[in-house]
């Protein structure tokens, strides 16, 4: 997404002159949004659908930790706030305080991440491997998607804290960093309604 | 490039000599060249990038029509010989792929690119550089799902390909693994191409320019590109899916590890019923811009014909089902997704009512476009009420999987579709080129395509009826019956339509080739045009308008040439399209800076295929084409879209270095 989120340049001293007064990379971000939407819509009616199917291997019951998983959704929820902390930086033109914050949420995100990979493994070694079931198959499907978009997130973040300070380099950074925000806060929402549907609603 | 486009004097337009990046910025330094092949490979204008969109939909749909001839040559005659059975299964999922994917969805982005632009008086789209990685995408995805052909055969399944024949069990090959991966592609482009059109039209309209002042044309795109951002994302998870059951052993739709075979049908049909709209709407739109320019009279009920396009949008996403009556549903979603296509046709008639009503009364010029107009409006008429069959569904269980269905939408998609296309041609050619097709030519062409078109696709209604099933390989004369519902005859009459189907198109190209040796210039305003489009030079120049135009009446153009007598209230012209061309040129604007080309958008693109052709064949290999993408991500990134300051030349002493008209 570092395509939308940074291209366009703000060229010289002019704002940009749109016809809905908003900018164009805003309600590109927008729309891409709600495109995702329906592909998470789609990738959580399959799970809905396949998380009852288990002909081998384990159940859902019996492979979720739930505590554990409450506790990285939290670390998860958390990055919002700093991410939030981060965009109020960046519109004041704080850089110090925007890399601070920039930094702090993708660590937040880079955690949650971990967790996943944790839990992936747990998962693995208690017998649930991507085509053990059709249960299995969804699960692993729809959470990698998600993880995959917070890793994507974590690295236009990153990128983001490494050229914060260059003034070459194209946009307004204030509005690329509440893009970005954007994205996060989106990836975010999306986790609640998987943790709630997958997780917390037993099958 | 750098690019300053002169203050445009009457004695043409005085361009500024490319001057060599001051730095790379993004790892390369950015293409100058303003002619030759460069100039069209890194270009981000986007009527450069509309031809080719057209020029590579119209390859494609040659290669499709071949691929039909060949299906209609198989069942010329009993027993065919001319295919085998399997590579039989090829051709048709390869037709409907091509036709679909390959032809008419980029024909219409072809016509939306140039178009939607220069319709609402902007300069370029809201993001020139993904405008360009769109079309490299979908080209290269084009290229990628053909590129089975050599590599073990290609598709096999049918273009909705429902499982278990998308299974490896039943399709070995690595056919649907391309078809798959080559649509993800694709996919890719449909979705940046409708972020950016969207924006484009919200945000980028000339001062004054309000929703409902937008010629039909831009409003039925915007519709279309709705459906496109939200059916996109779901065809990708089912290709996903699809995908990780073909590739990484997963069972999504394997009936025998327990999955539900209709998972694939629901996904695939949610999206693929938008797509259907997004299909024929772009067409509407054409055709609601040539039926009042050659009728001589503003469309009729403009607000309707808005409103029941963005109703089609909506209600477009209720109707998924009807393609799945057969499947065993249960009677209430049956009886719900019967109504609500039973619906579906009222916003389609109104439009039908509107497009006849405008022609009523009018001073009706029979040009070649309009033909192919009117010829819509009938055709789609008929296809229209053979669907309307369709949603009774015991009716459509009969006709289900049968010739009808074929024949069903042939007619819309053909005879909707491809001959709004076809008008958009004639009408805008001159537009584009500054030169007119010809106009007998023209309708010559149209009434061999009108008549092969019903000879070939007539004659499947009672194919269907009859019990002909869809995708048969073969007939023998044993089992054709007799009388007038005697199979044999109708299918050779199928098969000779084809024929004098493809000499229509033939001759287009014929026409076409004519056109470009031909010296003669067409003149500004051919039709007496109504919308803003026509009112810059043919071709128009790179930033489209010397001055962005202020717009105050829908059909902006036309009330700057006519005006209404207060008394009689008839339109008498006050000025001609070259008056008012010379009157802009006179005031252009001083310095216009252009979106500069780029080589990002297609490294970017380039680097896709390599990553799905690892998925096929080589994980690393994929591994490599992801690092590529990531790379080109950032250089796209870190690349300003309009050259700097210093890569322009320094503006003449004197002149205003003010923009007056920011493109971004």
């Amino acid at each position: 997404m570092s395509d939308v989120a940074v291209h366009e340049a703000d060229h010289g001293t002019h704002g940009h002159i749109t016809s809905t007064g908003l900018s164009n990379n805003k309600v590109a971000m927008w729309l891409f949004l709600g495109s995702e939407c329906l592909l998470f819509g789609g990738l959580i009616s399959t799970y809905m659908l396949y998380r009852g199917r288990v002909s081998i291997g384990p159940r859902p019951g019996h492979v979720f930790d739930i505590p554990f998983t409450s506790v990285s959704s939290f670390v998860l929820l958390m990055s919002s706030l700093t991410m939030v902390l981060a965009v109020s930086a960046a519109q004041k033109r704080d850089d110090r305080g925007t890399t601070l914050w920039l930094t702090v949420t993708a660590l937040l995100g880079a955690t949650f991440v971990g967790g996943q990979v944790y839990e992936f493994t747990a998962m693995y070694n208690e017998g649930l491997g991507f085509t053990t079931s059709l249960f299995g198959s969804s699960f692993f499907t729809l959470t990698g998607f998600h993880g995959v978009h917070v890793t994507v997130g974590i690295i236009m973040l990153m990128s983001l804290v490494g050229i914060i300070k260059r003034s070459d380099i194209p946009g307004d950074k204030a509005e690329v960093v509440e893009l970005i925000g954007l994205y996060w806060h989106f990836v975010d929402v999306i986790w609640i309604i998987i943790f709630t549907l997958v997780y917390l609603i037993p099958a | 490039m750098a690019i300053i486009e002169q203050p445009v004097t009457t004695g043409g337009i005085a361009l500024a000599a490319p001057v060599t990046p001051t730095k790379a910025q993004g790892g390369f330094r950015r293409p100058v060249s303003t002619t030759g092949w460069k100039s069209w490979l890194f270009t981000v204008d986007h009527k450069k990038l509309g031809i080719m969109y057209g020029v590579m939909a119209m390859f494609f749909f040659l290669l499709g029509g071949i691929e039909a001839v060949m299906i209609r040559m198989q069942l010329a005659a009993p027993n065919g010989k001319v295919l085998s059975a399997s590579v039989y299964n090829q051709m048709f999922t390869m037709h409907a792929t091509t036709m679909v994917f390959l032809f008419v969805m980029p024909m219409a982005a072809a016509f939306a690119n140039y178009f939607v632009p220069l319709q609402i008086g902007a300069r370029d789209v809201a993001f020139p550089r993904m405008n360009a990685f769109g079309f490299w995408c979908i080209l290269g995805g084009g290229i990628f799902i053909n590129l089975s052909w050599f590599l073990g055969g290609a598709a096999d399944g049918g273009w909705f390909m429902y499982a278990p024949n998308s299974g490896p069990i039943f399709s070995p090959s690595h056919g649907i693994d391309f078809w798959t991966l080559g649509l993800q592609i694709a996919g890719i482009a449909s979705l940046t191409g409708a972020i950016n059109l969207i924006v484009t039209v919200l945000n980028m309209r000339a001062p004054g320019m309000s929703l409902m002042k937008m010629p039909v044309f831009t409003w039925l795109t915007l519709v279309v590109q709705f459906l496109l951002l939200f059916a996109v994302p779901v065809i990708t998870v089912a290709l996903f899916l699809l995908s990780f059951q073909r590739n990484f052993g997963a069972t999504f739709f394997d009936v025998s590890a327990g999955a539900d075979p209709l998972l694939w049908q629901h996904l695939f049909w949610i999206f693929g019923h938008p797509e259907v709209y997004i299909l024929i709407l772009p067409s509407f739109g054409i055709i609601s811009e040539v039926l009042p320019v050659f009728a001589k009279k503003p469309l009729f009920g403009y607000p309707f014909v808005v409103f029941s396009g963005a109703a089609i949008g909506f209600v477009g996403w209720g109707v998924w089902a009807h393609h799945m009556f057969a499947s065993g549903l249960g009677p209430v979603s049956v009886a719900v997704f019967s109504i609500s296509t039973m619906a579906i046709a009222i916003p389609t008639g109104v439009k039908i009512v509107n497009w006849t009503l405008t022609l009523w009364g009018g001073k009706l010029r029979f040009t070649a476009a309009m033909h192919f107009a009117i010829g819509l409006i009938v055709l789609f008429t008929i296809g229209g009420l053979s669907g309307v069959t369709h949603s009774v569904a015991p009716s459509d269980t009969q006709q289900t999987d049968t010739y009808y269905i074929v024949a069903h939408f042939h007619y819309v998609l053909f005879g909707g579709a491809v001959f709004g296309l076809f008008s958009g041609f004639y009408y805008w050619w001159p537009k584009m080129f500054g030169k007119t097709l010809n106009e007998k030519l023209g309708k010559v062409n149209f009434w061999f395509m009108v008549i092969g078109m019903n000879m070939t696709f007539g004659p499947m209604h009672i194919l269907g009826l009859q019990g002909q099933p869809r995708r048969m390989y073969q007939w023998t004369e044993a089992r054709a019956g007799e009388g007038f519902f005697n199979l044999a005859f109708w299918n050779r009459i199928a098969s000779i339509g084809s024929l004098v189907l493809s000499f229509g198109i033939l001759l287009f190209l014929i026409n076409v080739v004519k056109t470009s040796r031909s010296k003669e210039r067409a003149p500004l305003d051919p039709w007496d045009a109504r919308t803003l489009e026509w009112m810059t030079s043919s071709p128009p120049k790179e930033h489209n308008f010397d001055v962005i135009p202020t717009v105050h009446h829908l059909d902006e153009f036309f009330h700057r040439k006519y005006e209404q007598d207060p008394v009689t209230h008839e339109y008498k012209q006050i000025a001609t399209a070259e008056e008012i061309l010379a009157d802009q040129e006179a005031h252009a604007d001083k310095h216009i800076h252009m979106p500069s080309p780029s080589y990002w958008p297609i490294v970017l693109a380039a680097s896709l295929p390599v990553i799905m052709i690892g998925v096929i064949y080589s994980i690393p290999v994929a591994i490599l084409g992801g690092i590529f993408t990531v790379l080109a991500m950032f250089g796209w990134a870190l690349e300003p879209s309009t050259a700097p300051e210093s890569d322009f030349d320094p503006p003449a002493s004197g002149e205003s270095t003010k923009e007056l008209a920011p493109l971004v």
